[in-house]
């Protein structure tokens, strides 16, 4: 079996790999980070988004070899020495949550979106979270927690 | 998935020669198309080629006059390359309407001409501004390209490096998009181009077609309403949930009509 080696969340993962692992699952079984949710398995929910080398992508459409090499971050690595990142705490103070199943993958694509964009308006936020579908909370307060966000982290 | 090997070659004659020795061998670009493939079973490489070690196939830059797009470039950087913006908008706004996010920061150019898919966009771009695909044995006009339903002229083991775009005087993009997936229902890609105006519809056939009858007209009259009566047959059009053949015939017409209104 072919070696992957990759940093996540800022550590260094080496394993020995069956080529057909997805990234999601190598996170998932190998690493047991299970923040990281696998919703459709068809590239449609985006519950598996992680950042890899900066940009959001799904998890369930990549090779963990595809990521040998690369940064990876997971919703586990965005809270700092205990205390919750911008994002999450602004997804817990306006309800942007109800069952959370959702959310990893919603956190980790809004922090790409403010990461370029940190001044969103509403219809941005929108059209940008076409690719993460939510069944509970409507995205009313997920967009208004992220519009929020942004501005913390404008600081 | 069916079990592959997997190789990730630093240089394109590495990939075509792993092609070359191995006719169920297949390039992966940024997967996806191919991995949602390979989970249902319906393709079963036997060795996987990753294409995102061969730095020449990334990027995006100006070459006499003519933008040039490596293959493995992703649409997001397609959609923000500030010369792309400057150059040829319709072709940014293109990139940025595919999928949603997390599809651009991974899908490229290459991998969305070599798979052809009817409803894939950028082959509305790449006919309608009658650019070149450069493959690392030729160079294919994009009027000898698109062969049919997922059909390229790509040879087995011929792969895409890059596409070479001239710059139109005007170009610009629109979609009806499937609101679930964002593939184009119908797209229109028209340009005003140095030899002429070319009209390129993606979505409505089982492959992206120019419409002359509009070319000609919009050549003598560059406006919405020169082509607002010019119908095309809906005979082989796709016909599906999202839509019966003779609504994406009708809405030929309504998109052409916008993306001239829109290239200004
Ligand atoms: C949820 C979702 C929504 C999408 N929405 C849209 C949309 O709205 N519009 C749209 O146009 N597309 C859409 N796509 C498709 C997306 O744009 C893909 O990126 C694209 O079709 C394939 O590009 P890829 O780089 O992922 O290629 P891959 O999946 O890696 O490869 C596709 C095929 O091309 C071959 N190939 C790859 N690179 C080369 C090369 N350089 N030379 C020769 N052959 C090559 C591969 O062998 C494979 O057969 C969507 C995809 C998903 C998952
Ligand atoms: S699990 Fe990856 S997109 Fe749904
Ligand atoms: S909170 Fe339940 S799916 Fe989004």
């Amino acid at each position: 079996m072919p070696t992957v080696t990759m940093t996540v969340n800022g550590q260094q993962v080496s394993r020995d790999v069956d080529p057909r692992t997805l990234l999601v699952d190598f996170i998932r079984n190998e690493l047991h980070l299970t923040g990281t949710h696998v919703g459709c398995d068809t590239s449609q929910c985006g519950a598996c988004v992680v950042h890899v080398d900066g940009t959001s992508q799904k998890a369930c459409t990549m090779l963990a070899m595809q990521a040998d090499g690369c940064e990876v971050a997971t919703i586990e690595g965005l809270a700092k020495n205990g205390e919750l990142h911008p994002m999450q705490a602004a997804f817990k103070e306006h309800h942007g949550l109800q069952c959370g199943f959702c959310t990893p993958g919603m956190v980790m694509s809004a922090v790409d979106l403010v990461q370029r964009n940190p001044d969103p308006d509403e219809h941005e936020v929108r059209e940008w979270l076409e690719g993460n579908i939510c069944r509970c909370t409507g995205y009313h307060n997920i967009v208004k927690a992220i519009q929020h966000a942004a501005k913390e982290m404008r600081g | 998935m069916y079990q592959f090997d997997y190789h990730r070659p630093t240089s394109l004659d590495e990939a075509a020669q792993i092609l070359s020795q191995d006719d169920e061998a297949s390039l992966l670009a940024g997967g996806q198309t191919l991995l949602p493939t390979m989970k249902q079973r319906l393709a079963a490489p036997s060795q996987l080629v990753d294409l995102s070690g061969i730095a020449e196939l990334k990027g995006v830059r100006e070459d006499s006059g003519q933008i040039i797009v490596g293959a493995m470039t992703p649409h997001d950087t397609v959609a923000n390359d500030k010369t792309v913006q400057a150059k040829i908008p319709g072709l940014a706004h293109l990139a940025g309407e595919i999928g949603d996010p997390q599809v651009r920061n991974r899908g490229t150019i290459g991998g969305s001409l070599a798979n052809n898919d009817p409803a894939s966009d950028y082959p509305g771009a790449v006919l309608g501004l009658g650019a070149t695909v450069r493959t690392n044995k030729r160079e294919i006009p994009a009027d000898d390209f698109f062969l049919g339903l997922f059909e390229t002229a790509l040879d087995e083991g011929e792969l895409i490096k890059e596409v070479a775009f001239p710059v139109p005087k005007k170009s610009a993009y629109a979609k009806f998009h499937n609101p679930a997936s964002r593939y184009a229902i119908v797209g229109a890609f028209v340009a005003s181009t140095e030899q002429g105006v070319r009209v390129a519809i993606t979505g409505a056939g089982p492959c992206v077609f120019r419409v002359p009858e509009m070319e000609q007209a919009l050549n003598s009259n560059w406006s919405a309403d020169a082509i607002k009566d010019i119908k095309v047959a809906a005979d082989d059009f796709n016909t599906d949930l999202h839509a019966s053949a003779d609504y994406r015939a009708h809405l030929v017409t309504v998109m052409a009509k916008r993306a001239v209104q829109a290239a200004g």
